[in-house]
């Protein structure tokens, strides 16, 4: 199941890879060797059952973890256990798991955290504008308290808001989770929508029929290893994966 | 009824210099969990640079609102400079651990820095140089104000004031909110967690200095254990408030100050301490989460 990526990665430079990553927590051995490999421009989705490593590999690329060996590249530069908010500057942005919303604050307040590391007004007020295009919602709901939304109006607040630190790589965690069949409907055209304008998304989601729909790759993560990848198309076609991954018999 | 108003305005005096103690203690507890039991301490060292600038640059010499106002800026550098050196060297090497061992190591700082300032100030009480001399009281209808306590309260005032502003309209101020909801969510921003946590230690400690000149300029007796009941009341403000919330903190002070004036002035003098532990027993048992604390409820 590992045709494909090797002709691709001749082509271009990954945008992120993982090379035999493992992650502890305390005795916890969460990710065991795990490489990996988004290319630029493609949205990647990493699928697998709760507990399977895959928030804690958004976190070990964002530096809320760090890793005990191996090595993580960002446009083949190593960013294993720098800081947060350096990572963030090279261009990675994530919605966390559970939205991460700041319920303290207003919307706006919300996405202007968002855009916490630039300087560029102009450029930061035509972001802004753009992400009301994506989810007129969160416009109406402007200068309400964020914890006040609703849950999927808290989802699109939380992908709005890395959307204003423009990143080249954008990491979703489970933006499905808890929401209404229409609403993820909804988010996952605009997830869609992102990355044609040109941004890579790895998503995360335990929803893995659905993320394989409108992803290019797909990863099955299970207990801290990669177990299968491929390109989605071929991926959720596999009767191994469906059975064991997307509840068939 | 002029003289109830006057003890309240006495209160109201002593209140505005608890809140500012409060102010940091509550800040530091909103963004790292932790009751810093060295901010008493931090307060008291703002006596003392005031005193050591009152005496050997001259200030006392020259009293008056310039004297005043570089003893102020002074305390509240050096208080800053205290407060992020704690920070930095006692409780940022302990980020990670139990929650346990940062309050025991805050006890610490607090005892080091007590008996530290008895071996360098002294332990005996120093008299506060004179850096303002306030003229006659004047009257309003049949209260007589007195211009140090004026002076007092619109120092705090102020400050108070611009802490808000640094808060609530400022980017680092935000940062500072987002940092207090959720350290990694935060950092997700692109904000600089540590930092921000820095300046959250300096501005709480730079309020403690002002507050040590204040009670200088009122109460003019400074020794270095000074800050131990005095920081004790001002934290029982900030719980009495609803701890991580500066608007709470603020209130609980003036509550404390109000109350504590009346107690001395209808009661007995000697039991203003434990009222101060009464007003907190009492009013937790009601809130337990203080006057305008919430329990927060995180979303999963």
């Amino acid at each position: 199941m590992n045709s494909g990526t090797s002709n691709l990665s001749a082509l271009s430079q990954p945008i992120l890879e993982f090379r035999n990553v493992n992650v502890h927590y305390g005795a916890i051995h969460a990710l065991k060797g795990v490489s990996l490999k988004v290319e630029t421009g493609k949205i990647v989705t990493l699928v697998g059952a709760n507990g399977a490593g895959k928030s804690t590999t958004l976190r070990a690329i964002s530096g809320l973890l760090k890793p005990s060996s191996g090595d993580v590249l960002f446009r083949g530069q190593s960013i294993a256990g720098q800081r947060t908010d350096r990572i963030v500057a090279l261009g990675i942005s994530q919605a966390p798991e559970g939205r991460g919303i700041f319920a303290n604050m207003t919307v706006a307040e919300n996405l202007e955290l968002g855009a916490y590391l630039r300087k560029d007004k102009e450029e930061i007020e035509n972001d802004r504008a753009h992400v009301f295009e994506l989810f007129p919602r969160v416009k109406e709901r402007l200068w309400q308290s964020a914890g006040t939304l609703s849950g999927g109006e808290q989802q699109m607040l939380a992908i709005g808001r890395a959307l204003m630190a423009r990143p080249s790589l954008l990491l979703l965690d489970e933006p499905s989770l808890g929401l209404a069949p229409q609403i993820i409907e909804r988010i996952f055209e605009i997830i869609v929508k992102v990355n044609r304008s040109g941004t890579t998304v790895l998503l995360v989601e335990q929803n893995a029929l659905l993320a394989m729909e409108i992803a290019h790759y797909a990863l099955v993560l299970e207990t801290g290893k990669v177990v299968a990848e491929g390109p989605s198309v071929e991926l959720s076609r596999s009767p191994e994966i469906r059975k064991a991954y997307l509840g068939e018999d | 009824m002029t003289e109830f108003l006057q003890h309240i305005i006495n209160g109201l005096g002593l209140g505005a210099i608890y809140a500012l103690i409060a102010l940091g203690y509550t800040m530091v507890f909103g963004i790292l969990q932790l009751i810093n039991f060295a901010h008493g301490d931090v307060y008291m060292l703002g006596a003392f640079i005031g005193y050591y600038a009152g005496r050997y640059l001259g200030l006392a010499n020259v009293p008056g609102l310039g004297s005043l106002g570089a003893a102020l800026a002074l305390a509240m550098l050096g208080a800053a400079v205290a407060g992020y050196l704690i920070e930095r060297f006692a409780y940022r090497p302990l980020r990670k651990s139990p929650r346990i061992n940062v309050l025991i190591t805050a006890v610490g700082v607090s005892l080091l820095l007590e008996f530290g300032g008895q071996i360098i100030f002294g332990a005996d009480p120093k008299f506060f140089p004179t850096l303002y001399v306030p003229g006659e009281p004047f009257m309003i209808g049949t209260l007589q104000m007195n211009r140090l306590q004026l002076l007092v309260l619109a120092i705090s005032l102020v400050l108070m004031t611009g802490l808000r502003t640094i808060i609530f309209k400022t980017k680092t101020g935000r940062a500072m909110r987002a940092v207090s909801f959720n350290h990694d969510n935060a950092a997700l921003m692109g904000i600089p967690v540590d930092r921000i946590i820095s300046v959250t230690f300096m501005l709480g400690s730079a309020l403690a200095g002002a507050a040590g000149i204040l009670v200088g300029l009122t109460y003019p007796k400074i020794d270095p254990l000074m800050g131990v009941m005095f920081g004790l009341k001002a934290f029982v403000a900030a719980v009495v408030g609803g701890i991580g919330n500066v608007t709470g903190a603020v209130i609980g002070a003036l509550l404390m100050g109000v109350a504590e004036s009346l107690v001395i002035a209808y009661w007995a003098s000697t039991y203003r301490d434990a009222l101060a532990f009464g007003i907190l027993i009492l009013i937790l048992l009601f809130k337990p989460a203080g006057l305008l604390g919430t329990h927060r409820q995180e979303k999963v």
